[in-house]
Parts: structure tokens; sequence; C-alpha cells
């Protein structure tokens, strides 16, 4: 990785709730480069969405707060930045895409009329120039008629519709990243195929990175350069996709791997998909050993005392398991 | 929390006061007249020398009964209505709610003023003119505040009837009114309560309402509207008198208001409103 | 917003007037004696004028046939002759109906421009100290009846300070900029009165919105275009939250009606709703009558605008 845009160090997210300290996210490392796709994977609950809302600051706090750590961009860290100049940095730099295309559009405004309010806030358009922008980015991302479509509201397109005009929004200011949490889990298959494969062709036009936060291990084999896979608010392992899916090391990424339905071997699918038991450890008072101890087949004493530090076992291949 | 205790406070004050502060609501005497608060008249006295200590304690009975009765009235009234609106279903259900937005809609004030004046006469030659204008003001009063439970009892009906034990009973051959009774209302209970609670203090008010524009009960009733109303002509000589009748409503109401909206945070903690 | 819809809103006004002018009616028919009668049953009248004014009335119809002339007479503007005033009904009513529209209007202006901003912001920062005190008065400005807060500002600033007049006149008997200022000044009371009870319903209306609205997902996305924290709740949070609002506004429109009786009454003002006390109390049954139909209109006319503002505030609505 030559050109790093986004260097995330041992950040810690928190939330305060009356139960206790929730560490939703508690000492994450992720690195992303210039015109990279980066895949994050684990299953619910994990911290991804808290992880990708941290960049942008999106937290709600309180309850949220910012325990440690840092987030680089570009080498500057974003943290402790005020929110004027966290404002810059939004849209224009890093944009996002949420999961829910029914919810994320304001129900009140044109599709137009939310993606010219980026556009005149980062650049100075008149509120003519911006609608035509907001067209051109409609049509960029397959909208048909385009130019009467400006003026429709949320409610007036469908799911996969909704999603394609989320990421005309996100990606008319031209961010070098773009953090998509979960965009298709929402909708169903056959628009799920369309909308990655707009995404691809966005990268391909405009260049920038993707930070792709997934369930679906078959999405990131087939779109990702990169993978960490994080458990209970840590990362576990982090690989490039080849080495990830050709030689997982963590036994969790084992159990994901074995997990991902395969038409060839239908008869085992079952099987495979309970390949990981027991559910995620609470993120309250989290045991101080390896976090995965609890299901984990090769549990030791060793993995209960204390937490795995990340080792390096290959090229850009590294995992937190004593293995 | 320390909204129970002041309504508690009030309420034994105006139950058991009377029996402690034994100073006749109605003893007229003029040496004493607008006095402010003494020893022998704690809240002072009124335009004709009577105490106010004692017509507040007792004509709060009366206000928190009108309160109490006319809740109480619609209550019964919303939980029939919500009742038979939410177990019928069709056209049946959807006039009752039709009728329950037109009441809604009803320009409450003027429409208790109009009854209360065209019924005056008849109802106080049946009851008597005390208890006349009480059986009128709760009725009234009632019949005007039962929309709001109607629909909450309407709205549990249709959620839980397609609940399992409901089921059961139903296959057990239960009756509809014993479905009601027995498996319904006591789920229904929470939000009734509240809405309940609220509509004494709106009650309380309507009555104080009422007297306070002299449309109430009689002078020689001193419920704390009528009070307030007795007392506003003489306001720049003898403020206390209107002040402490005021705050009884305003304390009241108040806490009874706190009482239901705590409540409703204990019992339905998602909403809001 | 289609005109279909804004049609649709208006034929829906037509039933809920006539249920409650059935309702009204029905109060009156159901009522001892013949309030409409009295003339006709006054001994002092010979029999055949009695038995004319009987006869015009229809007193000895059935009931349905003088619900409709009832009715009938109602939407011509035919409302009687006040007995107390010697004037027609519906001509004492047009005197003094725009003094009650300009004091509710300009209360709910007063609180719309204080509770709009302070809902807001006790929503955006709930469970804060603000918060905390907002809601508190809010609590405090509900609970206490308009009777009693329209007394309390006589003590204060007519009795004690002598700032503002105890009571409102028609007739200032002086013109130009001292009629404008004594205008203020014997408004200032009853608009205040008025305006701080809505507003503290409002207060809580709008706190609860915005509640609901700041934890949606397009709030989240808003923040994320960077337009700023006050862009975000200004167009986006506000924005929607006045959505519901509305409803609930609409919702409280009779309430308000019952303290601008209360509320002109206690000042004096020469509104309707005085009108209404001063002939219940003078046993002038047709402007007691006139007077209940015309509040009713009033809050099916609200309910209607309500219903229009919120076709206009929320695009989903016109489509349905
Ligand atoms: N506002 C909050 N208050 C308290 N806890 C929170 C809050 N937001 C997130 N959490 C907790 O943080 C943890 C991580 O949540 P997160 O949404 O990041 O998971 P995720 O990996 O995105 O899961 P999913 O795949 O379901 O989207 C969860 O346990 C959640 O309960
Ligand atoms: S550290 Fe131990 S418990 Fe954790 S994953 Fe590795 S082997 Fe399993
Ligand atoms: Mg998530």
């Amino acid at each position: 990785m030559t050109d790093t845009l986004l260097d995330i160090r041992e950040l810690k997210t928190w939330f305060a709730t009356d139960d206790g300290m929730v560490r939703a996210v508690d000492g994450v490392d992720l690195k992303i480069g210039r015109g990279e796709t980066v895949g994050v994977v684990g299953e619910s609950g994990c911290g991804k969405t808290v992880t990708a809302r941290s960049v942008l600051k999106l937290i709600d706090m309180p309850p949220g707060r910012f325990e440690g750590g840092q987030i680089l961009w570009q080498g500057r860290d974003l943290l402790p930045l005020g929110a004027a100049e966290m404002d810059k940095i939004r849209a224009r730099e890093i944009a996002i895409i949420f999961q829910e295309p029914m919810t994320s559009l304001n129900p009140v405004y044109t599709v137009g009329a939310q993606i010219a309010e980026v556009l005149r806030e980062h650049e100075k358009l008149t509120r003519r120039q911006a609608i035509d922008r907001a067209a051109e980015m409609l049509s960029l991302v397959n909208i048909p008629n385009a130019k009467a479509r400006v003026h429709d509201y949320p409610h007036q397109f469908s799911g996969g519709m909704r999603q394609r005009v989320m990421i005309a929004l996100a990606l008319s200011c031209r961010p070098k990243l773009l953090i998509a949490d979960e965009p298709t889990t929402a909708l169903d298959v056959t628009i799920q195929a369309q909308i990655l494969e707009l995404m691809q062709e966005m990268k391909e036009r405009f260049g920038m990175a993707i930070m792709l936060i997934t369930h679906a291990m078959g999405v990131v084999a087939e779109t990702c350069q990169r993978v960490v896979v994080m458990y209970a608010g840590k990362v576990v392992e982090e690989a490039p996709a080849v080495a990830l899916f050709g030689n997982p090391r963590h036994p969790y990424t084992q159990g994901l791997i074995r997990s991902i339905p395969r038409v060839d071997r239908a008869a085992e699918h079952k099987e495979r998909l309970e390949a990981i038991q027991g559910t995620v450890p609470s993120l309250l008072n989290p045991p101080p050993g390896c976090r995965f101890a609890q299901r984990c087949r090769f549990a030791s004493d060793v993995c209960r005392q204390a937490m795995p530090p990340l080792k390096q076992v290959g090229p850009g291949h590294f995992v937190r398991c004593v293995l | 929390m320390a909204s129970a205790v002041v309504l508690l406070a009030i309420v034994l004050a105006v139950v058991l006061g009377p029996l402690v502060w034994r100073v006749p609501i109605n003893e007229i005497d003029f040496a004493a007249q607008l006095a402010g608060p003494s020893w022998a008249h704690p809240l002072g006295t009124d335009d004709l020398g009577q105490d106010i200590l004692a017509r507040l304690l007792y004509g709060g009975r009366i206000s928190i009964a009108v309160g109490l009765c006319a809740m109480l009235v619609a209550a019964v009234v919303g939980v029939l209505v919500g009742a038979i609106a939410g177990m019928s279903r069709g056209s049946v259900d959807a006039a009752l709610m039709w009728l329950a937005d037109l009441f809604l809609s009803l320009p409450q004030l003027p429409l208790l003023l109009l009854i209360i004046y065209l019924f005056r006469g008849a109802l106080t030659s049946v009851f008597g003119s005390q208890g006349g204008i009480f059986v009128m003001v709760v009725a009234v009063i009632g019949g005007l505040r039962w929309m709001q439970v109607a629909r909450l009892v309407r709205a549990q009906i249709l959620s839980i009837r397609e609940k399992e034990f409901i089921e059961a009973a139903r296959a057990l051959g239960a009756s509809k009114v014993r479905q009601v009774v027995r498996h319904i209302l006591p789920n229904a209970m929470g939000p009734v309560i509240v809405a309940g609670t609220i509509d004494v203090a709106a009650a309380i008010i309507a009555e104080s309402t009422l007297s306070f524009l002299g449309l109430g009960f009689p002078p020689d009733i001193p419920t704390w509207g009528r009070v307030l109303f007795d007392a506003k002509d003489t306001l720049d000589v003898a403020p206390h008198w209107a002040l402490f009748s005021g705050a009884a409503i305003f304390l009241t109401v108040l806490s009874i208001n706190f009482i239901g909206d705590g409540l409703r945070d204990a019992l339905d903690p998602r909403r809001v409103l | 917003m289609s005109r279909q819809y804004l049609i649709r809103r208006l034929l829906i006004a037509i039933p809920s007037l006539l249920g409650i002018s059935i309702v009204l009616f029905t109060v009156l028919a159901l009522a001892p004696g013949d309030p409409f009668g009295e003339l006709a049953s006054n001994p002092a009248i010979p029999p055949e004028v009695a038995a004319s004014l009987r006869a015009k009335f229809g007193l000895d119809d059935p009931v349905w046939i003088r619900y409709m002339h009832w009715l009938v007479a109602m939407v011509h503007g035919d409302w009687g002759f006040s007995f107390a005033s010697r004037i027609n009904v519906d001509t004492l009513i047009l005197q003094r109906l725009p003094t009650t529209l300009i004091v509710i209007g300009a209360a709910q202006i007063l609180a719309i421009i204080v509770a709009l901003p302070v809902g807001v912001l006790a929503g955006t920062r709930p469970y804060s100290i603000f918060d905390q005190v907002a809601n508190t008065l809010a609590f405090i400005g509900f609970s206490l009846p308009t009777f009693f807060t329209g007394l309390l500002l006589i003590l204060i600033f007519s009795v004690r300070l002598d700032w503002l007049p105890m009571v409102y006149r028609a007739d200032l008997g002086s013109t130009g900029w001292t009629w404008f200022v004594a205008e203020i000044k014997q408004s200032i009371m009853p608009v205040a009165v008025l305006g701080l009870f809505q507003g503290a319903s409002l207060v809580r209306y709008v706190r609860s919105a915005v509640l609901d609205v700041v934890r949606l997902d397009y709030v989240t996305t808003a923040r994320s275009k960077g337009i700023g924290e006050r862009k975000v709740i200004t167009r986006h949070v506000v924005r929607t939250a006045l959505i519901p609002v509305v409803t609930l506004v609409a919702l409280q429109m009779p309430v308000v009606f019952g303290g601008a009786i209360v509320t002109e009454q206690i000042f004096r003002v020469p509104g309707i709703g005085s009108l209404l006390i001063s002939a219940m109390l003078s046993n002038d049954t047709p402007v007691v009558m006139a007077v209940t139909f015309v509040f009713a209109c009033l809050v099916v006319l609200f309910n209607l605008i309500a219903d229009i503002l919120y076709g206009w505030l929320d695009p989903r609505i016109a489509y349905r």
C-alpha cells in the first residue's frame, strides 16, 4: 500500500447505556489505500456500522464517545476536528450510504433537491446548475428519464431505485472514499447484483476507494482486494482477498468462509451454515482473553488469559490468534 | 413522586379537613370582611367574612368528586364504545369511530355551556339545585371525554384479538362479552388508566371553568371555580381570596397531570406524547 | 398537493358539519320546553300571534322536518333576532367575530414563536437541563387554567404595577398613534394568556415530534452531507417534525376555543365568547345557539386548514 487514504488506529467507540459501557468498537485498526476496495465482514453486532459511522463522526454523542485511538485521513487526525472542519470532509472527501434505502432519504424533499443541497453546500452553484448536475448524477446511476425524475419524491421510487439515488447523492461531490454500509442487504437478490454492478461501474469511472461492509462473503470474494474480519469490536483477521479465501487463518474466518452457501455442495449446505455455533459475547464486560474463545474449537488456557496480538502470517496478512 | 405526595395531601385535606377545621363555610361575619390571612382565618375571609379555608376544603370535595365521577363516566362510556367497536368491526365499528371523531371536533366548552343552559331548570327540579347541577356537570363533562378511552380500548382489542390466548378462549366457547371482560380489558388497562388520570384533571378544569363563568354551581356551593368567580371582582383589595382558590385548582391539576405523565412513562415507555 | 386532495378534504368537512349540526339540534330538541318558543308560550302574547309564531318556527312539525327547517335557516344566515340586543343575530355575530379571530390568531402566532424554538431545542438535547426546565414549565403552563392565569396577570400588571388596563375597551375614544398604543396595551394580556396556554402544549408536541425525527436515518444522511448542524435541524428535522404537530394542534383547537371564551370573559373582550356568556346570562337563546354553531364551524374550518397544511407539508399524502 503506497498511498494510504484512511488509517484507523486503535479506535475505541463506546456507548454509555443504562446497563454499563458497551464497547462496540474496542481497538480497531484499518487502512484503506487510494482506489482500493476493502471489505469489512463479521456477524451482526460486531461493530461494523459503528466503525463506519465513526469515520465520519456520525455517532450520537451521548450515548457514544470516542474512548481512544486515531482516525487519520490523509495523515490528519479527524477525531479532534471541530464540526466546521468535519463538514468540509463529509460528502466532499468521504461519503457514506446506508443499508435502508427506504428510510435514508428525506420524504418531504424531491430527490433532486436532496442531491442539489449537497452540491450547493460544497460547490458554488446556482439552484439551476445544481438541479442540472443532480439530473446528470441520476442518469449516471442509470435512472431512466432522469431530467424529469429529479422532481419526484423518494416515495415515488422503488427500493433499488432509491439506493441508486443514494449512490448518486454520495458520489455527487466526487469523494475519495465511499463507505457503503450493507448497501444491498435490504434489497431483492436480483436488485442486489445490479447495485453491486453499479458500484463497480462508478468506481471505474470516479476511481474512489470503497469500504464495503457486508455479511455476504460471496460479495466480498467478487469485489474486494482486501478483507478485514471483525469480531466483537475487534479486528481478528486482515488479508488480501485471495489469501483470506485461500488460506483463512483465524478459526472465526474459517467458520465464516465455510458458511458461504455453495451450489456444488448443496447437500452439505445446511450443516455448513451452522458451522459457527453460539452467539457474539456481550460487549458490556468482555472477557480478558480472545473474544472468540467461548465458541472456538481450538480454545486453550492461553487464549483465555490475554488478548492475542495481531501478528503477521504472510504478505499483508494479519491474524489475532495464538495458533 | 413529589406530585403524588402533593395530591395525597390535597385529597386528605379535603376529605378530613372539614372534620378538623370546624369553622362553618357560611358563617357571615361583616367585621372580618375581606380580611387577609390571620390565626382565626388562615387563608383570610371573603366579602361576606366567610372563612376561605373552610370553603376551599369543602368545595374541594365537590371539585374532586366531579373530577372523579366525570372520569368514571368517560371511562365507562369509552370502554363500552371501544369494546363494541373493536369486537364488532365492520360498519358498526366504522360508525362508532366516526362518532368518536365527530365528538373530538365538537367545541367542548360552548357545548357544555349550551347543555347546562338548556337543561339546568329541568334537572334542578328533579334532583334539587345541588344534586341537579352535580349530575349534569358530571354527565356532560364525562360524556364529552370518552373518545380517547374508546380509541385506546378498540386499538388494544384489534391488536390482541388474534393473539393465541384469545383464540384459545374462543375455541373453548367463551362468549364475546366474556372474552372482552376476562382477557382483553385487563390488557388494555394501562393506557386507559393514563387517559383516565388525565381526564380527572381535565374534568376538574372543566367544572372550575363552568363555575368561574358563573354558570356552574350556585354561590352556596363553594367549588374552587365558584370561589374564584366570586373573588375576581375584589382582586385589588383581597388578592389572597383569588390566589388561594386558584392555587388549589392549579396544584391539584398539576399534580394529577404529573402523575399521569409518570404513569405513562412507567406503563408505556415508548410513547413520548 | 393535488386538486383532488383539496376537494376530498372539502367534501369530508361537510358530513362533520352536518354531524355537529345534528348534535346541536338534538340537544335543542331534547331540551325541556321550547327554547325558541318562549315568545310563543308567553301568556302576554295574544293566542293568534302565538299560533302564528308556532307555525313560523314549525314547532308542531315532526322532528326531522324541524331539523331541516332549522338547518336551512342556519345555512341561509337566517339566525333569528337577539332578544337582548334587539338586532339580527347574524349582524351581531359578524360584529363580534373579527375580534375573537384576531385574539386567537395573535395568540397562535405568539405560541408558535415561543414554542417552536423551545420545543426544537429541548427535543434535540433530550434530558439536558434546558429540556427539563422547558418540560416542567410547559407542564405548569397547561396545568394552569386560563381563568387563573388571566387573574394572575391582572393582579400583577394591572393591580400591582398598573402597566396595562384591566379590561378591554371596544371604543377607546382616541385616534392615530395613541389609539394604536392603547389597542396593543389592552391586547397584551388576553393574547398572552391564550398564547402561553397553547404554547405550553405546543412545546411538548414539538419536542416529542423532534425526538421521533432526530433518530431517523435520513437525518444521519443529512449529517453526512456536511451541511452543518443548523441546516440539518431546520431543513431536515423541524420540517418533518411539523407534520405530526399540525395534526395535534388541530386536535387541540376545541380546547383553544374554550380558552378563548374564558379569556374574553375575564378581560371583557367584545368577541363571540363573551357574547355567548352574556347571552346565556340574559336567556337570549337564538344568540346562544348561533354562537355555539359558529364555534362548531370554526373548529371544522381549522381542521380543514390543518388538513390542507398537512397535505402541503407532506408530499406523500397527496398521492394516497
Ligand atoms: N447508540 C447506541 N447505543 C448503545 N449501543 C449501541 C449504539 N449503537 C450501537 N450500539 C451497539 O454497538 C454494537 C455494534 O453495533 P453495530 O451496529 O456496529 O453492528 P454491525 O456490525 O453493524 O451489525 P449489523 O450487521 O447488524 O449491522 C451493538 O452491540 C450495538 O448494540
Ligand atoms: S486465540 Fe484461541 S480461542 Fe481465540 S481464535 Fe485463536 S485458538 Fe480460538
Ligand atoms: Mg450495521
